[in-house]
């Protein structure tokens, strides 16, 4: 899949060939868990921008246009990807702390920033600003981080999150041909955040917390339908979730058919993260170590979810478990998901510090 | 260590990695509705239902991959496609093997392409509309991530020599890997299948070349594969499946040394080279390669005498058991749970064996030893062992009246393992767990007397003694029953009874069996904590050698559960009424305007369409009642029982079909709601003239400062207040006309069934108390005009209001029930009944009271001290020793 094209930011791509070549790179954490310490109310949320029930700038552009359709009626308390425009120093803060604490890589702001998602907040019409935006903040928390320790490259990761519905599940029990999303809306909506990911400057897109492969398969088509518009790409890296302890994803796929379905796509990196915490995710990352001809990486929550919702795991219980994977030859990328703090990823950063990566095949990324 | 080597890796649910030791992929060809005149039947008269089952035969029959396709004039070939796949992606034992998708439009391979989740295989596409179509066809293949079959086919037509063959494969080849960069190992080439023996002379060499081309491009692409259609071979032959199978047996023998590694075939009916008849063999062999000019011939010549030796194309190995002998037929019909000839095959042992109770003592028995051993070793689950308790049943229903003759004559009767005498004890109605015990135990072959429900104590033990019972099973759910179970132990010792006692049901547990049930009958009291351990149990007590043991060491550990209690420190604190009175819920009623409802008094709704529950129905407790453990719809894909949980959601769908469409049940429901305060603890409602006290409990755990010792007319508003407030109640039932179908059921020996459809008519019931609870937010009551929650969210209950049932942990007295179906007329107008237990009949049925509060909430009352149930007593006009019988499942503290 487009691997013809060039890069877009070849000179990034080798210096992040060049870095997984040598060492274990690591991801950030959770951008929920820090965003909840803010405790924002609606109007935190809301910012100045919408601060009068519409969206002011939009309202001026578009008079006369239906109201309820821009954000007016509906709550956007918990649209954290709003944030990316509403509060744009938090999400720089958070991105600011991972780097600090020694991440090679920062997840944009852009989990919800699909039409499909944001249709819950009536913000389709946001969709490009919040992932141009989400991706220039994580881009300048990079060139932050890079003035600081120039031998050290630092890696803007556009995220496309699993989308609110799922195109290999019926929603009605009791039509199970039913879907009320198909493979081309999810890939147009995919293919659109993906065009703000690339204008803000996202250095590499990221498919992830996949629960329904179908879902992912239209995103990869969405990006290759981009990168041929552009006439250039950016590594792609794909990270599913294995939803319980059945060992599968919603969608039913074992951790290995599941890298098997995504494939084509030539990724960066396969991987898994949330759901499970470190400990129930090791089988499933045995499983894609064994069989992928790419890098591999892990960014599992912090423990599961304890009866109020929280995550317990302690920063060393998780990087204890983390640095096993690594000392295992399991990884070439790891960092936290839900629950996980700046902490957390200091420790893990720590614990793979010294820990040789898993052996990549010598031509196969720069090949692709 | 990860140079991973060019192996072909498909996937559905699951990896499937083709190797070069993988011999040969079997790709099924009957959900084909080009190649299977059945398929397109079911397609056409849009019975998806059994076209998927066709599918599922497939794969049971061990495809590989499943080929699906839809290309017929009269359909919307694109639609039905779509459909078809979704379908099966449903199906987790389908869906589980890669798809290919067939088509010879592009259009509908594109809409296949976007169904698929795992990686399938595009058929076909070729050079024969020109390199331009065929190589943008191949990058979205790519893009969509699937292999593809390459036909040899190109401008020019269809090759039918080697050479055209080689050329047209080999082009194709280039112009995939070296213009499109299609990964080799993705190929997979059909170099066109053609008839042989048509009785025309260019025919004959058309298996031959094809063969000689497969081993030239294994040699040459050895990473990609070789497939085509078998059964294009033994066209000429059609009508002769014996023939045909033959031809295809003996081609693909050869075409696979040759190099062919895939096909599409009936994966059913592949016969073994070896098998084949030698001189069919050998005649098919002279055609196939074609040895001899008379070899077309010859075939036709010995072709009519080995028609119709073959089974049933769609069937295929499915009935492949039926040639075993008979008593491994009986084995696999119990095995399998399949009751379609089990009374021809019973018939057959009975007219060979000398007595009729050797039937049932010798391969019937040895049958279900099996199926026990299975399930004792975790490879079955409970449905499964219930089929096949269906299957034994009508072999025995068959026999009876052969040993009825047999026992005339001779006087002897059948030796049985033990004699169980079962009942849901007085005053409740539910069964479905017991009857589910009587089952796997009769499979067991016990004999299993079963009084059904609500039986009096006493007829419980005249019915042991006068069936020389070895021991009694009493079950229950609802709360009252444990103290009937207690009941039941008292009069056995005090009638010095020297039996077994069985105790289980959901409410039952070890330590209320200890602690109050055991005492009274020191004999043999034993709690059975679901159906999989009866079998064991009940075996244990029937054995000689092991049942003193077992006794001893039960009425140990039942000892130590007693004394540990007694030991038990201040584990949970308790504070007295008044200071858990002091700490209730307060809320600002000044500032609050309570609801009116928009109808009051009594509302009845009469026939409501169960299609509308349907939509709210919750399925997880639906497994739970077969102990099949997981969440709704996760189970079905779940790796240990999520075979079985399918199975048995399928035949519950098949039953549900029939209780829809021929109105099996009928779902009546009355509400009603009244002006009520709150005074104290109780809620005063006046139900026009009249002044009713509804009864209610506060709990008295310790709690944190911010949380309230909460009881449920904290959610009225006080009547110091004069704030005008509301109550609601409701009774509903979807289990009206069940009792016709379940003795049908019964009667035909089909437990199973019955039993789903009782598990099926409770699911109706709560979708139904569920449903009316909306209609009440959003209409009657009317607080939340605008709710609109999914099903899920109704499932997590994100809404405004309460609705708790008597005799559930927020108001665990079952007798205010009796108060609840008063103020409705419940039983005349939903015809819903109360036993003398407070069990509500038909058992498909909930009933409750209905709050408005927004804070309003469910919580457990938890244990009571003495005090409240002092206070309680006095307030229901009921002695210390009534209040202490009613809530013994809550006292904190052993009344005398």
């Amino acid at each position: 899949m487009n691997q013809n094209l060039p890069f877009l930011h070849p000179g990034r791509v080798e210096k992040l060939d060049d870095a997984l070549a040598r060492r274990i790179l690591v991801l950030d954490g959770a951008m929920g868990t820090m965003l909840q310490q803010h405790e924002l109310d609606e109007t935190g949320y809301r910012g100045e921008r919408f601060a009068c029930g519409c969206d002011m700038q939009h309202a001026h552009d578009h008079a006369g246009e239906h109201a309820d359709a821009r954000g007016c009626e509906r709550d956007l308390k918990g649209d954290n990807d709003l944030l990316s425009l509403t509060h744009p120093e938090i999400i720089r803060d958070i991105h600011a702390a991972y780097l600090d604490a020694g991440a090679d890589f920062v997840e944009t702001n852009t989990f919800n920033s699909t039409s499909i998602s944001q249709a819950d907040y009536a913000l389709q019409h946001l969709v490009h600003e919040l992932n141009r935006e989400g991706a220039r903040l994580a881009r300048a928390a990079c060139d932050t981080a890079e003035a600081k320790t120039p031998d050290r490259p630092r890696f803007a990761i556009g995220v496309l999150g699993p989308t609110s519905r799922t195109a290999s599940l019926s929603p009605d029990v009791n039509n199970p041909g039913f879907r009320n999303v198909d493979f081309d809306e999810l890939e147009n909506a995919y293919a659109d955040a993906t065009r703000g990911l690339v204008e803000g400057g996202a250095d590499i897109v990221m498919v992830e917390t996949i629960f329904d492969t179908l879902n992912a398969k239209a995103a990869l088509s969405g990006i290759a339908r981009v990168f041929d518009e552009l006439g250039g790409r950016l590594p792609i890296m794909i990270s599913g979730t294995i939803t319980d302890r059945s060992g599968r994803t919603l969608s039913g796929q074992t951790a290995e058919a599941f890298w098997y379905s995504v494939a084509h796509a030539r990724p960066l990196s396969i991987g898994l993260n949330c759901a499970l915490g470190a400990k129930d995710l090791r089988q499933h990352i045995e499983a894609l170590a064994r069989v992928a001809d790419c890098a591999v990486s892990a960014h599992p929550n912090a423990g599961l979810p304890n009866a109020l919702g929280g995550y317990d795991e302690t920063p060393e219980e998780m990087a204890r478990t983390l640095g096993e994977f690594a000392r295992d030859g399991l990884l070439n990328i790891v960092g936290g998901c839900c629950g996980t703090t700046p902490a957390h990823i200091a420790a893990i950063a720590e614990a793979v510090r010294d820990v040789l990566p898993r052996g990549l095949p010598s031509t196969r990324f720069k090949a692709a | 260590m990860n140079e991973q080597p060019r192996y072909t890796r498909l996937s559905g649910l699951e990896p499937l990695v083709i190797t070069p030791e993988t011999l040969f992929v079997n790709i099924g060809e009957r959900t084909n509705v080009t190649g299977s005149a059945r398929f397109k039947k079911l397609i056409k008269e849009d019975r998806y239902d059994e076209a998927v089952e066709v599918a599922r035969q497939q794969v049971e029959n061990g495809a590989q991959i499943l080929d699906v396709n839809m290309d017929e004039g009269l359909l919307d070939s694109e639609a039905a496609m779509v459909k078809f796949l979704r379908l099966i992606a449903a199906e987790p034992d389908i869906a589980r093997i890669p798809v290919m998708v067939d088509s010879s439009k592009w259009s509908v391979i594109e809409a296949g392409l976007k169904c698929l989740q795992g990686k399938g295989v595009v058929n076909s596409i070729s050079l024969k509309e020109g390199e331009e179509k065929f190589l943008d066809e191949a990058r979205k293949i790519l893009r969509y991530g699937a292999a593809t079959v390459v036909m040899a086919f190109d401008e020019q037509g269809q090759a039918d020599t080697v050479a055209r063959r080689l050329e047209i494969c080999e082009r194709s080849y280039k112009l995939l890997t070296e213009k499109v960069g299609f990964p080799p190992e993705d190929i997979i080439f059909d170099s066109n299948i053609f008839p042989i023996a048509t009785g025309i002379e260019e025919h004959a060499d058309n298996a031959v070349n094809f063969i000689e081309a497969a081993k030239e491009l294994k040699k040459r692409f050895p990473h990609s594969h070789l497939s085509g259609g078998v059964s294009n071979v033994s066209f000429s032959f059609r009508g002769n499946n014996a023939v045909r199978e033959a031809i295809h047996c003996v081609f693909l023998y050869h075409a696979i040394k040759a190099g062919m590694d895939m096909g599409i075939v009936n994966a059913g009916a592949l016969a073994i080279y070896d098998d084949l008849d030698p001189e069919l063999r050998e005649r098919v062999e002279d055609v196939v390669l074609n040895r001899r000019p008379d070899a077309t011939e010859r075939l036709m010549e010995i072709a009519e005498r080995h028609k119709g030796g073959s089974q049933d194309k769609d069937d295929g190995n499915k009935l492949a058991w039926r040639e075993l002998p008979v008593a491994k037929r009986l084995e696999h019909a119990l095995v399998h749970g399949i009751d379609q000839f089990v009374v021809e095959d019973t018939e057959e042992v009975r007219k060979q064996s000398t007595r009729t109770l050797d039937v049932i003592e010798g391969p019937l028995m040895d049958g279900m030893n099996v199926v026990g051993d299975l399930f004792g070793a975790g490879k079955m689950f409970l449905p499964q062992v219930v089929k096949s308790a269906r299957v034994m049943k009508k072999a025995v229903a068959y026999l009876l009246p052969y040993m009825e003759e047999e026992k005339k004559r001779s006087g002897e009767t059948s030796k049985s393992n033990g004699k169980i005498v079962m009942a849901t004890v007085k005053g409740d109605v539910h069964d479905i767990g017991k009857n589910i015990v009587g089952v796997v135990l009769a499979c067991n072959n016990f004999d299993v007397v079963d009084l059904g429900v609500m039986v009096p104590a006493q007829k419980i033990l005249d019915t042991a003694i006068a069936e020389h019972a070895d021991m009694i099973g009493v079950s229950g759910l609802i709360t009252p029953s444990l103290e009937e179970m207690a009941h039941v132990a008292k009069e056995m010792k005090r009638q010095d009874f020297r039996i077994p006692l069985l105790i289980g049901g959901a409410t039952t547990s070890r330590a209320h069996t200890a602690l109050k049930i055991e005492p009274n009958y020191e004999t043999a009291c034993v709690w059975v904590k679901d159906a999989s351990r009866a079998v064991g149990v009940a075996q244990t007590l029937v054995s000689k050698e092991l049942v003193d043991g077992f006794l001893a060491k039960v009425r140990a550990e039942y000892a130590e559960v007693r004394e540990r209690h007694r030991n038990r420190g201040p584990a949970k604190r308790l504070v007295s009424l008044k200071d858990a009175r002091a700490n209730g819920a307060k809320f600002d009623w000044e500032n609050y305007t309570p609801p009116t409802p928009a109808q009051t008094g009594i509302t009845v709704f009469d026939d409501i369409p169960i299609t509308e529950l349907l939509k709210v129905t919750d399925w997880t407790p639906f497994f739970q009642a077969w102990e099949l453990h997981g969440h709704y719809p996760a189970i079905l894909g779940d790796p240990v029982v999520g075979a079985q949980a399918t199975e048995l959601f399928d035949d519950a769908q098949k039953i549900l079909k029939k209780v829809v469409d021929e109105k099996w049940l009928r779902a009546k429901a009355v509400i009603g709601f009244w002006p009520a305060s709150r005074v104290g603890d109780d809620i005063e409602l006046r139900n026009g003239a009249e002044t009713v006290m509804l009864h209610h409990l506060r709990q008295q755990a310790d709690k944190p400062v911010e949380r309230p010792n909460l009881c449920l007319a904290d959610f009225v508003a006080p009547q110091e207040t004069g704030v005008q407030d509301w109550i609601g109640g409701f009774a509903v039932t979807a289990g009206l006309g069940i009792e016709e179908h379940l003795d049908r059921f019964h009667k035909d020996n089909d437990d199973y069934s019955a039993i789903i459809l009782k598990a099926l008519a409770d699911r109706m019931a709560e979708a139904l108390a569920e449903w009316m609870h909306r209609e009440v937010r959003t209409k009657h009551w009317g607080y939340a005009p605008d709710e609109a929650l999914s099903n899920e969210d109704l499932i997590a209950e994100k809404w405004r209001g309460v609705r708790p049932a008597p005799g559930y942990p927020a108001c665990p007295d079952h007798t205010e029930k009796a108060t609840l179906f008063r103020l409705l007329d419940a039983t005349n107008n939903a015809d819903i009944e109360l036993t003398e237990g407070f069990s509500m009949y038909p058992a498909a049925a909930v009933s409750g009271w209905y709050f408005s509060h927004p804070d309003s909430q469910y919580f457990v009352v938890g244990k009571l001290t003495k005090d409240q149930v002092e206070d309680y007593a006095r307030r229901k006009g009921w002695t210390l020793a009534e209040a202490e019988r009613w809530l013994s499942a809550n006292l904190d503290y052993d009344p005398d």
